[in-house]
């Protein structure tokens, strides 16, 4: 299915998602929406659901319910990295900063659990993470990790976002995903005061970063002893 | 709670609705299939979900109406920061300078951004309204006490948030154009993390996110601007089993209807 629609804007932190770029004629015909400007969900349809993930891996998923567990796996990653760095706080941690960190903590484990309820037998299992790349006792390690993992958050939801088909759920992407964008921020500033809603994040018209699933999967595989797999989430 | 007896209730209003939910046996089966597979929590989200795909505002002219909303509250903030930018008010010399030029240019980016857009979709963009940011005298100082200036800002941002996820949702048929709206959402919400922390460095009792409905020390003039906030069941799960009350309300920012907002905003525009 997903073969025979035009090649989509490319996903990353650029300029190409709009159809100025493209002209108006191409952007209501990809999707294969109609020319009289009544556009149809129809270009959200899932993949083959039947795609096999390789043994041992955990499968995310199809349709929406893949999007709530990619997230839910995403909230695990984050929930247990804020856990492990409130259980041994860096060097030179000042109150504040432990104040706030364990507010993101606790955020994170709400989400985490929000999702893990929600889903009830749909949701994937516990994941086991790898954060041997870590120095916890190192404020730099910390931050730098911390920030790295709120923007791919902010980037992931707001990639996903396209890829969900209930309103409802996409609204409960929106009141989570600003939250980690506040984190980043908060992050960000922690470890260059200003730099919270930078260049490396914000594009020259104002817009944050956007991955697909599988950018992202792929920056937090190093951070994951639990293989995922992707191949049955709905591609737009 | 009767599934059957809801929509059969809804059947005397909307004859259709079967047709609207698909069929009556797809309908019962998404409901089956929810019923079954969600925790009994979660059951009314997802009920609520099968009727918002059913009675969901189409696509079209809502779009390009979202955009123009988008474009009016992003006139406000451009104009609210240049002037502020230019007017002396942020403390010469200071990191400050550099933040509020930022933000400054990203609100300006955005209203050319939005502006293109509806230009690419056949749309004329509305025209920018005259802003009094004194609010009508509610705050007469706002370029002259940098206190205030930072007041308004925080209020701003954290309604941009608000504004831009209540109306995520009429977006959802046009990936482009949600994509953007929630790339744009991201980016008031950095926005108001860094602003919060600039009135907490000028001593406000305030942290980058939101607890409860609480305004920062703000007060009366922007409560409604904070009003639901203090949410802290989501989708019929209760966050407070798992985190404090406040965290439980901090991990979810909420959105406003566009009436919400616009009652808002009313104030500062002539």
């Amino acid at each position: 299915m997903e073969n025979s629609h035009p090649v989509l804007p490319p996903t990353g932190n650029n300029e190409d998602l709009l159809p100025g770029k493209f002209g108006r004629r191409k952007f209501i015909s990809y999707c294969g929406l109609v020319a009289s400007g009544v556009t149809i969900a129809a270009c959200k349809k899932d993949k083959d659901n039947d795609n096999m993930p390789p043994a041992g891996s955990i499968d995310l998923g199809s349709g929406d319910i893949g999007i709530l567990n990619y997230a839910y796996a995403l909230e695990q990653l984050e929930a247990a990295f804020y856990i492990q760095v409130i259980a041994s706080p860096y060097a030179g941690i000042t109150a504040n900063e432990l104040a706030l960190l364990t507010d993101i903590r606790d955020h994170e484990v709400a989400h985490r659990e929000f999702f893990k309820t929600a889903l009830g037998v749909k949701a994937i299992t516990n994941l086991e993470v790898n954060f041997s790349a870590v120095n916890f006792g190192s404020r730099d390690s910390v931050l730098g990790t911390a920030k790295a993992f709120e923007d791919l958050g902010v980037s992931a939801y707001n990639g996903a976002g396209q890829l969900i088909t209930d309103p409802g759920y996409l609204l409960l992407a929106g009141k989570i995903v600003s939250v980690e964008a506040r984190h980043a921020a908060y992050i960000r500033d922690l470890i260059s005061n200003g730099s919270f809603a930078d260049s490396t994040a914000i594009n020259a018209s104002g817009l944050d970063l956007v991955n697909k699933p599988a950018d992202v999967l792929t920056a937090a595989k190093p951070f994951l002893k639990s293989v995922l797999y992707a191949g049955n989430l709905p591609t737009v | 709670m009767n599934i059957k007896n809801i929509i059969t209730e809804i059947e005397k209003f909307d004859p259709e609705v079967y047709d609207r939910l698909d069929s009556r046996r797809t309908a019962m089966q998404q409901f089956a299939f929810w019923g079954g597979r969600l925790a009994l929590a979660a059951v009314p989200f997802a009920l609520g979900g099968m009727f918002k795909k059913a009675y969901g505002q189409s696509a079209g002219s809502g779009i390009t109406a979202v955009l123009n909303y988008a474009l009016t509250l992003e006139y406000l903030e451009a104009e609210f920061y240049t002037k502020g930018a230019a007017s002396g008010v942020v403390p010469a010399g200071t990191p400050a300078v550099g933040a509020i030029n930022t933000i400054r240019d990203h609100e300006n980016a955005h209203v050319v951004f939005l502006k293109n857009t509806l230009n690419a979709m056949g749309t004329t963009p509305v025209s920018k309204p005259t802003f009094d940011f004194t609010a009508g005298g509610a705050f007469p100082d706002i370029f002259t006490n940098y206190d205030t200036f930072l007041a308004v800002a925080q209020a701003f941002e954290d309604t941009g948030v608000r504004a831009y996820k209540g109306r995520a949702g009429e977006l959802i048929s046009n990936h482009a154009v949600l994509t953007a709206a929630l790339q744009i959402h991201s980016v008031e919400a950095r926005h108001a993390s860094h602003i919060r922390q600039m009135r907490k460095a000028r001593g406000a009792n305030v942290k980058p996110w939101i607890t409860g409905k609480d305004t920062g020390g703000i007060g009366a003039a922007v409560q409604a601007n904070y009003n639901g906030e203090e949410l802290t069941t989501q989708a019929g799960v209760d966050i407070t089993k798992f985190v404090s009350a406040n965290a439980a309300s901090e991990s979810f920012d909420e959105p406003l209807t566009a009436d919400q907002v616009l009652a808002i905003v009313k104030p500062f525009i002539v």
